[in-house]
């Protein structure tokens, strides 16, 4: 009884209002998330395209993804190789950068500011177009190569190269992970460095045991949100390379842009979207579970 | 060898490795600059900075864009797409963020799941039924597939940040006001709002930045050249070139990343501490 009256106590009337201030989101989510996200689901098991009502087909755009289109199985390793060199290569770049500025440097604010411009550009037409031309077989980064004495290299003609090449240009713009880092970074307690020396660990010691553990949850965060961007990449590839040469940097999201808004094949496009989504599910889901083993709160995060 | 001079030797290193990062990470966009007054001849096969001459051709014969559209409606286009889209977004996720941050209701740790999970919820995925519903309303070819996702505050980032950010105020300041007899509104609208104007300024930064980049959305949603942003014109002009003119195409690329820099450099601090403090937290 008792109980029952303090939890009829717990809201004010106040309280209510809320849903007021919360109702732009509520109408939002409900049309534009979950409403498409549902939609795209079952438009995955149907034929539709956007001239022609959808009509329920089962699994067959699956099963024509996974074992008759040539294309598919291409586009899933050039879109897992993409993530696999940007998102690690660019927080490795971001962390490594960050580390070294953790200092007492002269001027830090500047570097800081200058480090950050290429991070502006992220997904930019204009940038894509400048990384074409600079790496353009006759372009200035093989003149470069030439002078130092080294061969030219087909960055955008080799079906090996040019998705690294594209790589290049996304971990180029590691700036805005690199500043979050170093935030995180001025964020450890000085005192736990005093002690640690005092009880003799050496620098890289501490780096491992004090100031890694305590940037994990930033470390944490990028990736989940790189990793994200990184499985839906499509400007870069789209705007340099059409995904060529011979279909090397033909990732997920151009596949699902030519099926989709080329060729309107909706149905067929919503099950490629089907499959980033699993994708992106599948990796954040690994890291949330191996998250409690290395990822270090300090406080619950409850509000 | 004394302790000032090792002192010394190691701040030379570490100045000279900043200043390599530095260089690799700025000379592309230096050489851009230089490349607009530069032929074709010059541009290949040469790693030359500067240019021969210095001459505004390419930006005037570029500024003129395609057919009878020019750049200036091209920029007019990405202004009346991007500006009323971070408007709606900064009004719309921070008072969505104050209902979150600021009371207690029925349901407030589900929904705030809902809301961290969104964040997670890939544009790939809900991109072709967010088509064909805009299509249903005749919105295709128009700025509303941007404004309205924005007025809905379906840009969680943005409201997480700022319940983030709303959660540093202190609630004494909502008490006194209550007591004083403010309603809800006027607490946010007279007293929150004014202090949270630095992370009002981050989201509206960022979100104006990434309206400006995005590529994807406007080509899907976009479909004639005289309602193109600038992003599609470029990849026009890119295309529809058999001899590309490689001076006059990155002219309209400086051209088209000048309106980020310069809000940059006027702004960097809310760029620089808006993305770090969005972090912390997360």
């Amino acid at each position: 009884m008792v109980n029952k009256k303090a939890k009829i106590r717990k809201y004010k009337k106040r309280d209510y209002q809320a849903f007021l201030y919360l109702l732009p989101w509520l109408v939002g989510f409900a049309v534009l998330q979950l409403y498409p996200f549902i939609t795209s689901l079952y438009y995955s098991f149907t034929d539709y395209k956007i001239s022609v009502a959808p009509n329920f087909i089962g699994l067959k755009n699956y099963t024509k993804l996974f074992t008759q289109d040539p294309e598919f199985w291409n586009s899933l390793k050039v879109t897992l190789l993409y993530t696999l060199y940007t998102v690690p290569g660019k927080l490795l770049m971001a962390l490594a950068v960050a580390v070294f500025l953790n200092r007492d440097i002269k001027g830090i604010n500047l570097i800081r500011t200058l480090y950050y411009i290429p991070s502006l550009f992220g997904g930019s037409v204009a940038i894509a177009i400048l990384w074409k031309i600079l790496f353009v077989d006759n372009g200035v980064i093989n003149a470069m190569l030439n002078t130092v004495g080294l061969p030219s290299l087909q960055w955008w003609g080799s079906t090996k190269l040019a998705l690294r090449t594209i790589c290049m240009l996304e971990i180029w713009q590691f700036g805005s992970s690199m500043v979050m880092f170093l935030a995180a970074l001025k964020n450890v307690q000085k005192e736990l460095y005093e002690a640690a020396s005092i009880d003799g660990a050496g620098k890289i010691r501490m780096f491992f045991k004090i100031t890694i553990p305590h940037i994990t949850p930033i470390i944490f965060f990028n990736l989940i949100m790189q990793t994200i961007q990184a499985f839906q990449n499509f400007t870069s590839a789209f705007v340099i390379t059409k995904g060529g040469p011979l279909k090397s940097t033909y990732v997920l999201g151009m596949k699902l842009y030519t099926e989709a808004f080329s060729y309107f094949k909706m149905g067929y496009g919503s099950a490629i979207s089907w499959v980033i989504f699993t994708l992106i599910m599948t990796v954040t889901l690994i890291l949330f579970r191996s998250s409690s083993a290395w990822v270090y709160y300090e406080d619950s995060g409850d509000f | 060898m004394g302790k000032e001079m090792k002192k010394m030797s190691g701040m030379v290193v570490q100045y000279l490795i900043i200043a390599i990062i530095g260089i690799f990470l700025l000379y592309p966009i230096i050489w851009m600059f230089f490349a607009t007054f530069k032929t074709n001849e010059e541009i290949f096969g040469s790693i030359k900075l500067l240019p021969s001459k210095f001459s505004l051709q390419y930006y005037i014969e570029g500024w003129k864009g395609r057919g009878n559209i020019s750049y200036t409606q091209f920029f007019i286009n990405t202004f009346k797409l991007v500006i009323p889209t971070v408007f709606l977004t900064v009004a719309s996720c921070a008072l969505v963020a104050y209902g979150f941050a600021r009371f207690k209701f029925p349901g407030k740790k589900i929904l705030f799941t809902v809301l961290i999970a969104t964040l997670m919820l890939p544009n790939a995925v809900i991109i072709i039924p967010r088509y064909t519903l805009y299509n249903s309303f005749g919105w295709i070819n128009s700025y509303l597939p941007f404004y309205v996702p924005a007025l809905l505050a379906c840009y969680p980032f943005f409201v997480f940040m700022l319940i983030q950010f709303m959660r540093g105020l202190p609630k004494e300041l909502d008490q006194s006001a209550y007591i004083d007899g403010c309603g809800t509104l006027r607490t946010f609208v007279q007293i929150l709002l004014p202090l949270m104007k630095p992370a009002l300024f981050s989201a509206g930064l960022f979100q104006f930045l990434w309206t400006y980049n995005d590529y994807f959305n406007s080509l899907i949603f976009i479909n004639s050249v005289s309602k193109y942003p600038i992003s599609l014109a470029l990849k026009l002009s890119l295309d529809s070139e058999s001899v590309v003119v490689w001076g006059r195409m990155m002219a309209m690329s400086f051209v088209a990343v000048l309106p980020v820099m310069l809000l940059f450099f006027f702004a960097q601090k809310y760029f620089v501490e808006g993305i770090a403090t969005t972090g912390i937290k997360g």
